[in-house]
């Protein structure tokens, strides 16, 4: 840990800080349901590439942000994402590894994970099941990862995040 | 790693049981908002920058003859608060001849709806007065139709409003016609209110007027909520499926109007306004 000197804080920030504002951007009513779950896959990059400073605290604070943002119950985000920071945390050297599809694959599965604790939590509220469509956000979330991954892998090399 | 994120699930359940059943995560979640302010602001600045160009820029005339189609709605609206006034006194002075009390006029504010999105699986919105303008929790929210929903967050510079359309919601109303009391449940769709426990020989048609019936004690009695847009009376069933849609344009609805009342009925077994998770007023949903 000493090791390494710390740098790059400030682009880690931004990039979550941009997250949070497109979850809440005003989106026209047909294109909400195509948003994709920007804090999860901002965090799976994170961990992945920097899981010694991004893991499960960070994961538990941005869902208690998400939570307190739009307005859903305080914890219902920061439990799913807390799990998904750990999950990354787990196997983020194998992922390393992987080839892009291959890792977009596996950002599915975590973006899946994530809904599937909401629609939990969502029934355990009593809240109605909601329709077909909250799937295709982690649709798009894998279609758009490599795009993802690739711009804040250059972001990371050029201002040298440790 | 494994500590820590055992620690974090059992945290975030608490906070959850907590949030759900009690309410002392008020605070948290009103300091916390406002930290996160800046996040609102800067998404909602497209839409109020694009607001004060126009308003800044439009021409002379447009301006004109905006101001004379204001003039003019403003004779009509003057015109009609005239008869108003004359009902209102008659009112009160019928009511004082009964004895019953009742409070006409209430003091008013009118907030603008901040352009951010929240859970898209949630009735919700958010405004641009909070408690530093004196807004509460649990205090009724109208546009200039109808009733919208009510306050459940507060900040000192926005709140949080949950729609009459939202599951979580229920309403007490009464048929304008005859006084038919029921209670409007939110079904989750922006457009339709649900009618439960209506008897199927009850006298509730297709385009009654459906208004705010006071109990309760959150809204003020009078105000219009919804139309009946169907009633199914199935023999073998107990109850009639009534449906109504809300007269509020909830969905594209800009500013709302935040009310405060002057004569809450607070000797009712209403809950009182620190409990901003019941919005079922008086009633709890079955």
């Amino acid at each position: 840990m000493t090791l390494t000197p710390r740098r790059g804080g400030g682009i880690i920030l931004a990039s979550f800080l941009l997250a949070l504002l497109l979850t809440i951007l005003p989106l026209p009513e047909w294109a909400r349901i195509y948003r994709p779950q920007w804090y999860t896959l901002v965090l799976i990059y994170w961990t992945t590439a920097t899981p010694q400073r991004v893991g499960v605290g960070i994961g538990w604070l941005t869902g208690i942000i998400i939570d307190v943002l739009t307005g859903t119950l305080l914890g219902q985000h920061a439990l799913a994402l807390s799990l998904i920071a750990y999950i990354t945390h787990k196997m983020h050297q194998r992922l390393r590894l992987f080839p892009i599809w291959q890792q977009s694959l596996v950002v599915l599965v975590l973006l899946l994970i994530e809904r599937v604790l909401q629609l939990w939590i969502m029934g355990a509220l009593g809240q109605p099941v909601p329709t077909l469509s909250f799937w295709i956000s982690p649709l798009v979330g894998m279609l758009l990862w490599p795009w993802i991954y690739i711009i804040l892998r250059d972001l990371r090399r050029k201002f040298q995040v440790r | 790693m494994t500590t820590r994120v055992v620690f974090a699930v059992v945290v975030s359940v608490a906070l959850m049981v907590m949030d759900q059943r009690q309410h002392h995560l008020e605070a948290v979640r009103s300091t916390l908002s406002v930290v996160l302010y800046p996040l609102n602001f800067i998404v909602n600045l497209p839409q109020s920058s694009s607001r004060w160009l126009s308003e800044t820029f439009s021409t002379r005339k447009q301006l004109h003859e905006q101001n004379r189609s204001l003039r003019k709605e403003n004779l009509l609206l003057q015109a009609r608060q005239q008869k108003l006034v004359s009902l209102e006194t008659e009112n009160q002075r019928l009511r004082d001849l009964l004895d019953s009390s009742f409070k006409i006029g209430e003091r008013v504010l009118i907030a603008e709806l901040v352009a951010v999105d929240l859970d898209p699986f949630r009735q919700q919105v958010l405004i641009n007065k909070g408690s530093r303008s004196g807004i509460y929790n649990g205090q009724p929210v109208l546009d200039a139709n109808a009733v919208m929903g009510q306050v459940i967050h507060t900040n000192p510079f926005t709140a949080t409003v949950l729609l009459i359309t939202d599951v979580r919601h229920a309403l007490p109303v009464q048929v304008n016609r005859n006084g038919l009391r029921s209670i409007a449940l939110g079904t989750g769709r922006i457009n339709e209110l649900e009618l439960p426990n209506l008897p199927n020989n009850s006298d509730i048609q297709v385009g009654d007027l459906l208004v705010t019936s006071g109990l309760g004690g959150r809204f003020p009695t009078g105000y219009p909520v919804a139309q009946v847009i169907s009633v199914i009376r199935e023999p073998g069933q107990p109850f009639a499926t009534v449906k109504a849609r809300p007269k509020a344009y909830l969905e594209r609805a800009r500013e709302a109007l935040l009310v405060w009342t002057l004569s809450p009925i607070k000797n009712l077994g209403a809950d009182d306004d620190d409990t901003p998770e019941a919005p079922a007023s008086a009633t709890s949903k079955p």
